[in-house]
């Protein structure tokens, strides 16, 4: 079996969010650049897992961006992924990614393809059902546990107050969330090993973008908490009802 | 024309296609143009009522199989309907269904998409759409290029306006394939309210010390009819189910209310819940940094604070 893993390079869950050039660009400098975390510690673990059980699963990783991305990349392959490719080309618009990844899929002929449920940067939650469509593939999003056997996906998915549980035939689609699989992290083996797996850089197709950030704001300051006194707890009550009229 | 995706669960309309009704309603107006809904499968509400949402028509693919979400399904029925329709913007919740159709739907349409609008797009440059990132530390302004544009619009992020009005429903003859998704089991948690549809969400933290503490958490909610949720911290440990954890690995919510009761505020669990719109704060820790986020706060012991919180506000409701 051929797993294909989407990774996305994000800035570290702590970093402080500015923006330079009159707000158009996002201010990296002093960013501590992170591989996304629903990529790594769902999609990719949860790939890991499957390798370990059935040692003949490949595992690949696609991730679209410039050589920033590589100390990310070779943080995945730490953890355990077997060969990587890099497009290289950057972009805002999730639709021009999904094309990029989408020309690699075609060329790899996968069996299960891995996203995280969104990127913490943008959360656009896009890519992974762009490329289902794509690929002309079924597409299961927002994964929380995720079996596979034999040929069959076997999925519980979060849906609006439970879940629900779908199987479908590979190839498929999924995006991952919380519950499945859990953090690791890499151990000293893997890093060393990372060092000389295959890391392949392509040039991206020609794709138009279907959108792009005109410009970013932050928003208002908090106007400052108004504290209350524990004795008197009514005038909690009166504010959120009178002021705030959220009861 | 601005076609609005309706969906439902259980033979109900969800609450947040009020919302978005609303939204195509006020978009068509800005933009002097026609609004209708799009419906796909069967429900148990009058239909043509939608038309106090400002929407003119409902079209409905009344087919029992898509009752059930399969979205390669849903968006090829979706694309078919805009391209019948001549639809040039269509909107959807950016719910679990909105997440994963209209991604779909943009690439099979190469429509561009925005994904969690929180206003009216700005029509007078282009057509550019606010919409959260960096898990709502900041927003981006996003221009659609292409001439078919998709949005769909974050929960609690526009008001509902009901007015007069009766739709006409007409049925909408596509071909609806078999599924290849099959779903063996669905599992709902009955009698609580969904967290991401909530309007008010009562959440406990490390701070209440235990499990067994959860009542008080549960009568508060109770009491404003309010979801439940918890930390990170409280989910991994096994005191409350994982589907209640809020923050940046865990549920994004944009409740008008988040009442956060023993949590501390770590920036993660801040990213998943400061777009609510009235954050309460109640810990005993005056330095928790979860009060820099607040509107209101109160500084002292929850085991007493939050039984008083719930006598009171049980007196304004009564």
């Amino acid at each position: 079996m051929k797993i294909l893993i989407c990774i996305s390079k994000t800035p570290d869950t702590t970093s402080k969010i500015s923006f330079k050039d009159n707000n158009t660009k996002f201010e990296e400098s002093g960013v501590q650049w992170i591989i996304n975390p629903y990529d790594e510690w769902y999609a990719l673990v949860r790939a890991i897992e499957l390798k370990e059980k059935n040692a003949s699963v490949q595992l690949h990783l696609v991730t679209v961006g410039g050589t920033d991305c590589d100390p990310i990349i070779r943080k995945a392959l730490a953890l355990g992924g077997d060969e990587a490719l890099r497009v290289n080309t950057t972009s805002d618009d999730s639709f021009y990614i999904a094309a990029q990844i989408a020309q690699i899929a075609k060329q790899g002929n996968y069996d299960l393809i891995l996203t995280g449920k969104e990127t913490i940067d943008y959360n656009s939650s896009s890519v992974a059902g762009m490329l289902a469509e794509l690929l002309d593939l079924p597409y299961i999003s927002l994964a929380a546990k995720l079996e596979i056997n034999g040929n069959t996906a076997i999925v519980i998915r979060e849906i609006e107050g439970g879940e629900e549980t779908d199987e479908v035939s590979l190839p498929v689609v999924i995006s991952c969330q919380k519950g499945v699989a859990e953090q690791r992290i890499p151990n000293m083996r893997g890093i060393m090993a990372a060092r000389t797996k295959p890391l392949k850089v392509i040039e991206p197709a020609a794709i138009d973008a279907l959108t792009n950030i005109v410009s970013y704001e932050l928003p208002p300051p908090k106007a400052g908490v108004k504290l209350v006194s524990p004795d008197n707890v009514e005038e909690l009550v009166r504010l959120l009802h009178e002021e705030a009229k959220v009861i | 024309m601005i076609l609005v995706f309706i969906d439902h669960t259980d033979s109900a309309i969800k609450k947040s296609s009020y919302e978005v009704l609303s939204y195509g309603a006020a978009l068509a107006q800005k933009m002097d143009t026609s609004v209708e809904g799009l419906i796909l499968g069967t429900v148990n509400d009058d239909l043509s009522v939608l038309g106090c949402y400002g929407i003119s028509k409902v079209h409905q693919v009344s087919n029992e199989i898509l009752n059930q979400l399969d979205a390669q399904l849903y968006a090829k029925i979706i694309a078919d309907a805009i391209s019948a329709l001549n639809a040039e913007i269509i909107i959807f919740s950016h719910n679990q269904t909105g997440k994963t159709v209209a991604p779909m739907v943009s690439a099979r349409l190469k429509a561009g998409f925005v994904s969690g609008a929180v206003t009216l797009p700005d029509i007078s440059k282009g057509f550019v759409v606010k919409k959260n990132v960096f898990s709502g530390k900041a927003f981006a302004n996003v221009n659609i290029k292409s001439t078919i544009k998709i949005i769909s619009l974050n929960a609690n992020s526009f008001q509902v306006k009901k007015t007069e009005g009766v739709a006409v429903v007409e049925q909408l003859n596509i071909s609806v394939d078999s599924p290849k998704i099959k779903i063996t089991a669905v599992n709902k948690v009955k009698g609580e309210v969904p967290l991401t549809e909530a309007e008010i969400v009562v959440s406990g933290g490390r701070g209440l010390k235990g499990p067994e503490n959860w009542k008080m958490i549960e009568d508060l909610a109770h009491v404003l009819h309010a979801a439940t949720a918890c930390s990170r911290p409280v989910a991994d440990s096994g005191w409350r189910p994982h589907h209640e954890h809020v923050g940046q690995t865990g549920i994004q919510i944009a409740p008008n209310l988040y009442i956060a009761i023993g949590i501390s505020g770590a920036i993660q669990h801040l990213a998943g819940v400061n777009r609510s719109k009235t954050i309460v704060v109640i810990n005993k820790d005056p330095e928790a940094p979860f009060f820099k986020a607040a509107d209101y706060g109160i500084v002292g012991d929850a085991f007493e604070i939050v039984p008083k919180l719930t006598e009171e506000i049980k007196k304004i409701k009564a």
